[in-house]
């Protein structure tokens, strides 16, 4: 078994003889459990997942469409004091979040103070003036966030990335917990595991509670694409266990600026969509005018107050990288505090002196596009050829306004089900925090993404990553 | 000077439709130098309408009507008294900041030829607003002008390969050339005075200048424009500030008829 160098949330520094204190336990039931029977469990696990029909995509992965994503059956587990940490940073972080777009679709308050360039945002295509002026139902923007996390010792997590869109992935953190209360019951016993089952209940509250005023009891619906998108399981499943109707954009009509679903028995007032629809396609009168997928009037509606979308049309301003680098002046600007969770260390390529130190340093660093995810459009210095090097050297001098850069962190490893056995991979993490007009709400859990490849730090699906259940303990004693 | 508008909208359907939806951008606001003394929009169907404002500040106002529809009119009918401040807009609602206006859509993205085109004319010589004035002039002497007929969709990349064109293409041309000389311009949607039938709104252009604010510009006329204009809606381009956006749920082709009257009333100033 191997060893990265990189702190294992597990074994710590030590390898799988000296365990981290709280973890002998999981380090024992690794050891006990023969190999080919994590291996039957495992495959159990992923027949389940293919019967299902469970496929997902993190932004912009659009080859993974009906791929399954391997599952791990090793969990990663959070102490409670770890998590409890944790959450205090999401909830700010969520909380900036919500105020940035507050303030930036309205007041525009943080650029008449300079703390941001006014042309990074009003030059930015995720800044949406179709929707300036806009308060959404309760103020709320960022219902639900995926914010991608990623650590590298016992009390070091960085955010990697902001999801205020659609982030999926949810239906992995549940079906995953499932397969594993099934497939290893007996780490059930030994750890008191914070329930993530919960979570289609608190998304349905968060919803009820941003209705419009006046709306005793309001209408929810989640809107999909369809069963041609990638994440339509997830758009099914999360419907499903909400008790809510699955809708396409061809089921729901505006008039008079109010949203309708057509049923057998007629039209239904809609007070709150859960749309998993990109902004662009959803309403062709304001946006593309080529979409099919949209609803018609749909935004009029939203501006008449008369409906509730999550997430907010618009969002994409606040997670763009480009924005991203600016997280730790925004949190301070809006909470008045440091960020409880920091930014990784970010060159902005548009700025000279930063351009001129990625380009010097290409080898040790990961440099990305602004508007790209999934993986794509990124290079891994440490692990890149020469030729990739001297290519994003190039594209780097010709457009450096849409690159950033940032040092490659020794991510932490999770021991993993390998065909050599057990073995740490690296992992990161994807916490789910939801955003009603009562209060914001950190799911226990979330989406844990192991890059499969030794030595790989990209977890992606389309990249040879797959998953693993993440334990929140309940108490700190195993 | 005291303007009446009348623009008819009739869209004639080879099958009914099912249902209508459309937002409406076709009432003027006022400003210092244009009042709205009366303004109507009309359908002759059952329909619904609801006002609201946009996010560029645009007065807009969403149709919904239930079919069969076999044809569905919009008639706009209203008088605005104007006064002439040599193309300096007072008093409009400006909810965005003037560097929105720096940003680039499919539509205005200027060609090298048209980038090259406003690099010449503009010289580098001269104040923003000289070079602005230089740049709507050029335009003017280089396109004859054809009247405007319902949009197609051109851009100004393609409509600066052309000869002659109309005041929506002008306008979103100006648009992309200021852009690339660093001035945030905007599309202006609206009416202009020529006692003659017309096929489509008025199109011309703003940019901003710093110290005077947002200045008009018309290349159908190589000036700025003065009493004889009415302003409706802007936007980042033809499309942002489009009189009608719809989407209609029902089979078959549609036909579009438009005509813009446009006179002035009486001879007080």
């Amino acid at each position: 078994m191997g060893s990265t160098g990189a702190f294992d949330e597990i074994w710590g520094h030590g390898g799988p003889e000296a365990p981290r204190e709280a973890f002998a336990a999981l380090s024992q039931w690794i050891a006990e459990t023969p190999p080919d029977e994590l291996q039957r469990r495992q495959h159990s696990a992923e027949a389940a997942f293919r019967q299902l029909g469970i496929t997902f995509a993190v932004y912009g992965d659009s080859d993974a469409a009906e791929r399954i994503i391997p599952f791990d059956i090793v969990p990663r587990i959070f102490l409670r004091r770890e998590w409890e940490k944790l959450s205090e940073g999401l909830v700010q972080r969520v909380e900036a979040i919500n105020a940035f777009l507050e303030d930036i679709y309205g007041a525009r308050r943080i650029l008449d103070e300079g703390i941001l360039p006014p042309e990074l945002v009003l030059h930015n295509e995720q800044f949406r003036p179709e929707v300036a002026g806009i308060r959404p139902p309760h103020g709320v923007w960022a219902h639900i966030c995926g914010i991608d996390l990623v650590r590298t010792g016992p009390d070091e997590f960085y955010v990697l990335e902001d999801n205020a869109r659609t982030p999926s992935g949810v239906s992995y953190m549940l079906e995953n917990r499932e397969a594993m209360i099934r497939l290893c019951p007996e780490l059930f016993r030994d750890f008191r595991v914070a329930p993530v089952d919960s979570y289609p209940d608190m998304l349905l509250e968060t919803m009820r509670s941003v209705a419009p005023s006046g709306r005793a009891r309001p209408v929810c619906v989640v809107l999909t694409p369809g069963h041609f998108n990638s994440a339509y399981y997830e758009h099914s499943f999360l419907a499903d266990s909400m008790g809510v109707e699955l809708v396409e954009a061809a089921d729901l009509v505006v008039d008079d600026d109010i949203v309708y679903m057509e049923t057998i028995a007629g039209r239904v007032r809609v007070d709150v969509i859960y749309r998993r629809i990109d902004d662009d396609f959803l309403d062709p009168l304001v946006f593309r005018p080529d979409s099919l997928l949209g609803v018609p009037g749909l935004i009029a509606a939203y501006r008449a107050g008369n409906v509730a979308l999550l997430n907010a049309p618009g969002n994409g301003i606040a997670d763009d990288k480009a924005i991203y680098s600016y997280m730790p002046e925004i949190v301070r600007f809006y909470s008045g505090g440091e960020a409880k969770l920091p930014n990784v260390e970010t060159w902005r390529c548009r700025e000279p002196q930063a351009l001129k130190y990625v380009l010097d340093h290409l080898p040790e660093l990961v440099v990305k596009l602004v508007d790209g995810s999934g993986g794509y459009g990124m290079l891994v210095g440490p692990t890149a050829t020469h030729a990739q090097i001297e290519a994003f050297r190039a594209a780097l001098i010709a457009e450096p306004h849409r690159y950033i850069a940032q040092p490659t962190l020794a991510l932490s490893t999770v021991p993993t089900l390998t065909e050599k056995g057990l073995a740490p991979r690296h992992v990161d993490f994807r916490p789910f925090v939801l955003t009603g007009s009562d209060k914001v709400r950190v799911v226990p859990g979330g989406l844990t993404r192991v890059a499969l490849r030794e030595g790989s730090l990209v977890v992606n699906s389309s990249q040879g990553g797959g998953t693993k259940d993440s334990f929140v303990l309940l108490g700190d004693a195993a | 000077m005291r303007i009446a508008v009348e623009h008819r909208s009739v869209y004639r359907f080879t099958q009914p439709q099912a249902r209508i939806v459309q937002m409406l951008r076709l009432t003027p606001c006022d400003t210092q130098h244009q009042t709205v003394v009366s303004w109507m929009v009309g359908v002759d169907c059952d329909a619904r309408l609801r006002d609201a404002v946009d996010g560029y500040g645009n007065a807009v106002t969403m149709l919904y009507a239930e079919g069969p529809i076999e044809a569905i009119e919009i008639a706009v009918t209203g008088e605005v008294l104007t006064t002439d401040n040599a193309g300096v807009v007072r008093g409009a609602a400006e909810p965005l900041p003037p560097a929105l206006f720096l940003r680039t859509t499919a539509r205005t993205a200027a060609s090298p030829e048209l980038a090259a085109f406003a690099r010449d004319v503009s010289d580098g010589t001269g104040d923003p607003i000289e070079r602005l004035h230089r740049l709507n002039q050029a335009l003017h002497a280089r396109f004859r002008c054809v009247p405007d007929v319902p949009d197609t969709g051109l851009t100004a990349a393609e409509a600066f390969a052309g000869k002659a064109q109309a005041s929506r293409d002008l306008a979103q041309m100006f648009v992309a050339a200021a852009r690339t000389l660093d001035a945030p311009a905007r599309y202006v949607s609206g009416y202009r005075l020529d006692h003659m039938a017309q096929c489509a709104p008025h199109g011309w252009c703003e940019a901003w200048v710093a110290g005077l604010g947002w200045i008009g510009f018309d290349p159908v006329t190589g000036m700025s424009p003065g009493d004889g204009h009415v302003r409706v809606a802007v936007g980042l381009d033809a499309d942002g500030a489009a009189a009608i956006a719809g989407r209609r749920i029902g089979h078959g082709d549609e036909e579009l008829a438009v005509d813009v009257q446009v006179d002035r009333l009486g001879n007080e100033e």
